[in-house]
């Protein structure tokens, strides 16, 4: 199951890291990353395969929001159908 | 591949201009639930909603969790209580609407529509026994709808039913007068009613329906307002293919849920409805919308041209993005439900005879309007027969759902809370219809060639 984890909110060291450190222990498989400072605010959208997470989905989500709430940013997960419904026909 | 701004402004959608589905709504037959003995078939009642229904929170919630889209409500609508209860010797039918109520509750849904019957050429003995049952039951239960189809544009309208409407809105207020007469808030009267609608209070699950349904219906007048601001001063054109543009949107969403929670539950997918359908928070109000275009109020004359023109221009877009599209599918204008409306009705920009006219190019009809709580049933009875009369005559679903707010005043505030909102209590000509209304008898149903 591919899902987009967007992350937004003010720049400082380490967020990529700690992302990168939680999905990595639900062995979650990041397939793309980019990364922008869009109007003073850092940006994050990375791509990622969660098929083989050892978590369920919500609680997946669940720990994504903890750890922004941590940082201030603001982290979410979502499947990238919706994106796909919204913007393809 | 889908780019980063794409992404973005799917996250904005939801964020700030409150995108959502509004509700999924399980439609449930039960058909198979009377017997003539009251007890058992409400036990069976109870019985086959948990049974059928007992997932639909939780799937829900779990499509919420995944797509990262708000679904505000689940519902359920049932097959209308007159059909089932019919065979019952009963005549009390308020413990069916207390099994509903238990059935909701253990479920976990926010609503549960189908208290009704469809009267539009006359009462069976089921019919009269639920009608008069609808003030208590809306008084005993929390999450029970009931609604009462008066008028097709086949039929005509049964103004026998319609007098007696009037008066049980009056008696509904009046045994809910502590919360603001709320009761009325849950009973909808309808000419043309559909079969599939997820809305409420109106919803109800047909006879033509199979036995088991999802329907969802969306949201996110914010949305259509958000994209209006970046089409200032165009040709009204532009602001349909704007509209248009981002009714498609909205509705893919729509359909992605439903289509989810359908293979879910493993129940079919039914329709998706796409009514604009607005909340009390700032932001999310189809009086924005029409403001938005030009009118330094809604209510202000246009309104009713720009209203025409959003409620198109919503069904042309949303029509493409969803295999089945049914339900009311048009702007909804509930007065309480929507900060442009509750702020042009305290300023008197926004009259009860304006937002009839408003009902002839839109749907559904005159909502979640407060008036004074000594209106008479006549008046209330008149009401419902002019809003039913656009109905007939123009081939479309119409509705009333007003609530006479005992003890208020023109002035006055009467506060619902949550999605239900607030409302002035609006004035109501004072001229009497008690005459007309106490003929009874039908208005015939209308012609349909000469049309003029």
């Amino acid at each position: 199951m591919r899902a987009f984890v967007t992350v937004v909110g003010k720049d400082k060291v380490g967020i990529i890291a700690a992302i990168c450190i939680l999905l990595a222990e639900k062995n979650v498989n990041i397939l793309d990353i980019s990364q922008t400072i869009l109007q003073d605010c850092f940006t994050m959208i990375m791509l990622v395969d969660a098929s083989d997470s050892t978590v369920p989905f919500d609680a997946l989500g669940e720990s994504l929001s903890e750890l922004g709430r941590k940082m201030e940013l603001t982290i979410r997960i979502q499947r990238e159908e919706i994106f796909n419904a919204m913007h393809r026909i | 591949m889908i780019n980063q701004g794409e992404i973005l402004q799917t996250i904005e959608m939801i964020d700030q201009q409150h995108l959502d589905v509004r509700t999924i709504t399980m439609g449930i037959s039960l058909r198979d639930c009377g017997h003539p003995d009251i007890k058992v078939s409400c036990d069976k009642i109870y019985d086959k909603i948990c049974r059928c229904a007992g997932n639909l929170v939780r799937t829900g919630e779990q499509i919420e969790a995944e797509f990262g889209i708000p679904i505000v409500n689940k519902r359920i609508s049932v097959t209308p209580i007159s059909l089932v209860a019919e065979c019952c010797e009963a005549e009390d039918y308020v413990p069916f609407a207390k099994a509903l109520d238990r059935a909701a509750k253990e479920v976990g849904v926010d609503f549960l529509g189908g208290y009704s019957a469809l009267v539009h050429k006359g009462c069976t003995v089921g019919d009269s026994r639920l009608i008069r049952s609808i003030p208590q039951a809306l008084a005993e239960t929390d999450l029970v709808c009931s609604s009462v189809n008066v008028g097709t544009t086949r039929a005509g309208i049964n103004m026998n039913a319609v007098r007696r409407m009037g008066e049980i809105v009056k008696q509904t207020a009046e045994l809910t007068r502590d919360n603001g007469s709320l009761g009325c808030a849950k009973l909808v009267v309808f000419c043309n009613a559909v079969e599939d609608n997820p809305f409420m209070a109106g919803a109800f699950h047909g006879i033509g329906e199979p036995e088991c349904e999802i329907n969802v219906g969306v949201s996110g007048p914010g949305v259509v307002y958000e994209a209006l601001k970046a089409a200032k001063g165009q040709p009204l054109d532009v602001v349909a293919e704007t509209i248009k543009r981002t009714a498609f949107r909205i509705t893919r969403v729509g359909q992605l849920v439903a289509q989810e929670a359908s293979s879910r539950l493993g129940v079919p997918f039914g329709v998706v409805d796409l009514s604009l359908a607005p909340t009390p928070a700032i932001g999310d109000s189809v009086a924005d919308i029409l403001e938005e275009m030009g009118l330094s109020s809604v209510g202000a004359p246009g309104t009713t041209a720009a209203l025409a023109l959003l409620n198109d221009a919503v069904k042309k877009g949303g029509v493409m993005a969803s295999s089945n599209v049914g339900g009311l599918s048009g702007a909804f204008i509930p007065v309480s439900e929507d900060a442009g409306m509750i702020a042009a009705a305290k300023a008197g920009h926004l009259s009860i005879e304006k937002l009839e006219a408003m009902t002839c190019v839109c749907s559904v009809g005159l909502d979640m309007i407060a008036i004074p709580g000594d209106t008479s049933a006549e008046t209330i009875a008149a009401i419902i027969a002019d809003e039913a009369a656009i109905g007939m005559v123009n081939n479309k679903t119409t509705a009333v759902r007003i609530i006479p707010a005992v003890g208020k005043k023109v002035g006055d505030m009467v506060e619902f809370g949550g999605l239900l909102g607030s409302a002035p209590i609006m004035p109501v000509n004072t001229c009497s219809p008690a005459e007309f209304v106490m003929r009874g008898g039908r208005i015939p149903a209308p012609m349909h060639s000469l049309r003029n």
